[in-house]
């Protein structure tokens, strides 16, 4: 039974679409700019390009050559950290989480209790010490910056697939201890699976956590090898007094383009992802 | 006594599953806890313990017990920062919950298009701090240059600034909350209200609001969490500037945020190591305190409804 839409409602529908179209400006705004000549960017940002200032895809070349570090190495590590933190995450703490629950002994209590307070921590406590600590234990690479990963974001993920895996009834995984499944088998072929919309919940905050972070990497990581996308935008931008703004946002069109493009496609369940993280308080 | 029985047989399937899981404990929890430790739990220990010492490297720390904590509350531009924070966050509570929970209501009456702008609102949170401080700064550059100015010439502007940043940010997730609030409220008592004649006013502020509430117990104590917690977003765009000195002489950045000022002590020079890890306690402790405060606000909301 549909409401026939009345005027105010239409009303609403136009105000929300001009108020989207001011909402998305700073975005375009990148857009524009990055395709202009350097000393236009700063003049007026939100003229169009015109013949004088329009630089065709120069900027871009530019932008991922500029700053003695290539661009696409940064996007390749960035990547590569994300992935690899993500897909720990998930598999660890999961297999964690159906401990705590199944077994449910003083350990795991112990560990349950560590992991939800270690959400409240913010992380300028452990910093310092973290760093030094990854610097020590030759973590600083990122084939192993993962390990950190795991360790420091441990907490929501196990806090989350707890809360879940409470809600799964026991006797799916007692059928198949009796027909002789271990425990490995048990929890691979018939807990993991039962996991999946949870799992895209943790694996989307994860992402998103992961791919945008700057401090952890920029003092974890051995930054004259390494860099993510994250500290070459910080570096281009904040250490030399002379940037090249139209080869800056260049760049930063660059990392935020495949990110809008996934959202378009997976906006469902990033949302929803989203949403199941905020109310874990 | 069938009960007493029923629990036996409880415990002893759970001990059918239990018992192996146990045999499997180094390969189900060890490589977690592992981590844990080494990501979590010793930089935890270690910074407690660092915080009552003098150093430069944990290696060559010397115990000084509460020296570091006095010269924390002694410190102008630690203190200024506490205030700025704290101003920034009732600014951003009250804004970016007004602005959120308004554009959720208006997208839950049922308009065209309301998919593709929850859609448009939401983006903004996909994109990491630091892109976002530099995507704002070229705006507000760019909008101020027409007066003559630029951003880092006044603490009012990298204020409000980021305030229309983290606006842009966050009213987007925040109205994912909202919405889902407003849409588990019953249809029975929305017709009932409709029934006995409530206008839409009168059932915006008698039924929708009090029906959301622990939506924004959430919200309000997500924005204040995120706002203490900021540090990308407020290195990007300002770092801090401009600089303002104080009767004493001492210099103060003065839009610098709790986060970065203790960064800033950690790493602009070793000498003062000690009181960054003091600082990093102080903290600790208080965003702990909100989050506690949220989960009793919480708790009581569950016991009402």
């Amino acid at each position: 039974m549909k409401e026939k839409r009345s005027f105010g409602n239409k009303l609403l529908t136009v105000i929300f679409s001009v108020v989207s179209v001011i909402y998305i400006l700073p975005i375009i705004a990148v857009l524009i700019n990055s395709f202009k000549e350097n000393s236009f960017v700063n003049m007026d940002p939100f003229a169009l390009p015109n013949a004088e200032s329009y630089m065709g895809f120069a900027n871009y070349v530019k932008g991922v050559t500029f700053g003695n570090y290539p661009f696409f190495l940064a996007a390749f590590y960035s990547l590569l950290i994300t992935v690899l933190s993500t897909a720990l995450i998930l598999v660890c703490t999961s297999m964690a989480a159906w401990y705590i629950i199944r077994v449910n002994d003083v350990l795991s209590k112990g560990l349950y209790f560590l992991c939800v307070f270690s959400m409240i921590v913010p992380f300028q406590m452990v910093m310092f010490t973290l760093s030094m600590t990854a610097d020590k234990l030759k973590l600083n690479t990122p084939w192993t910056i993962p390990i950190i990963y795991l360790g420091f974001g441990a907490g929501l993920a196990v806090f989350m697939f707890t809360g879940f895996i409470k809600s799964i009834p026991i006797g799916i995984e007692e059928a198949a201890a009796i027909d002789g499944c271990n425990p490995f088998a048990t929890f691979f072929r018939v807990v993991f699976p039962m996991l999946k919309s949870i799992m895209i919940s943790v694996g989307v905050l994860e992402v998103m956590w992961v791919w945008n972070d700057y401090l952890l990497p920029y003092l974890v990581l051995d930054r004259t090898e390494y860099m993510t996308i994250p500290i070459l935008v910080q570096y281009l931008k904040g250490s030399y007094g002379t940037v090249d703004l139209g080869a800056t946002m260049a760049i930063i069109m660059l990392s935020i383009l495949p990110v809008i493009i996934v959202y378009l496609f997976c906006q469902k369940y990033i949302i929803k992802g989203v949403a199941a993280g905020a109310v874990k308080g | 006594m069938s009960k007493k029985k029923k629990n036996n047989a409880a415990v002893m399937n759970s001990r059918l599953i239990s018992r192996p899981i146990q045999r499997c404990f180094p390969l189900f929890v060890l490589p977690t806890f592992i981590a844990f430790c080494i990501g979590f739990i010793w930089p935890f220990a270690q910074g407690i313990y660092l915080s009552f010492c003098k150093f430069t490297i944990p290696q060559n720390a010397k115990f000084v017990a509460f020296q570091n904590y006095a010269k924390v509350f002694r410190d102008p531009g630690f203190l200024y920062s506490f205030f700025y924070t704290a101003a920034f966050a009732i600014v951003s509570i009250i804004v970016i919950n007004v602005i959120a929970f308004s554009v959720a209501y208006f997208l839950t009456q049922n308009i065209k298009g309301a998919n593709l702008f929850r859609t448009v609102f939401f983006m903004p949170n996909l994109i990491g701090g630091i892109v976002l401080g530099y995507i704002w700064s070229m705006i507000f550059d760019g909008i101020l240059r027409k007066y003559g100015t630029f951003l880092l010439a006044k603490t009012e502007y990298g204020f409000w600034g980021l305030l229309i940043l983290m606006c842009w940010q966050q009213v987007g997730y925040m109205m994912i909350i909202y919405i889902a609030g407003i849409q588990s409220v019953s249809e029975d008592i929305m017709e009932a209200a409709k029934i006995d004649g409530a206008n839409k006013v009168q059932t915006l502020f008698r039924i929708t609001i009090p029906n959301v509430m622990s939506s924004f117990t959430i919200c309000i104590f997500l924005t204040m969490t995120n706002s203490f917690k900021l540090f990308d977003q407020n290195l990007a765009l300002t770092g801090g500037m401009p600089v303002a000195f104080q009767p004493d002489g001492s210099m103060v950045n003065t839009t610098e945020m709790l986060a970065l000022n203790i960064f800033n002590t950690f790493y602009t020079g070793a000498n003062s190591r000690g009181v960054a890890q003091a600082k990093s306690v102080v903290f600790f402790l208080l965003v702990a305190a909100l989050s506690l405060l949220q989960l009793k606000f919480t708790r009581e909301k569950e016991v009402q409804s």
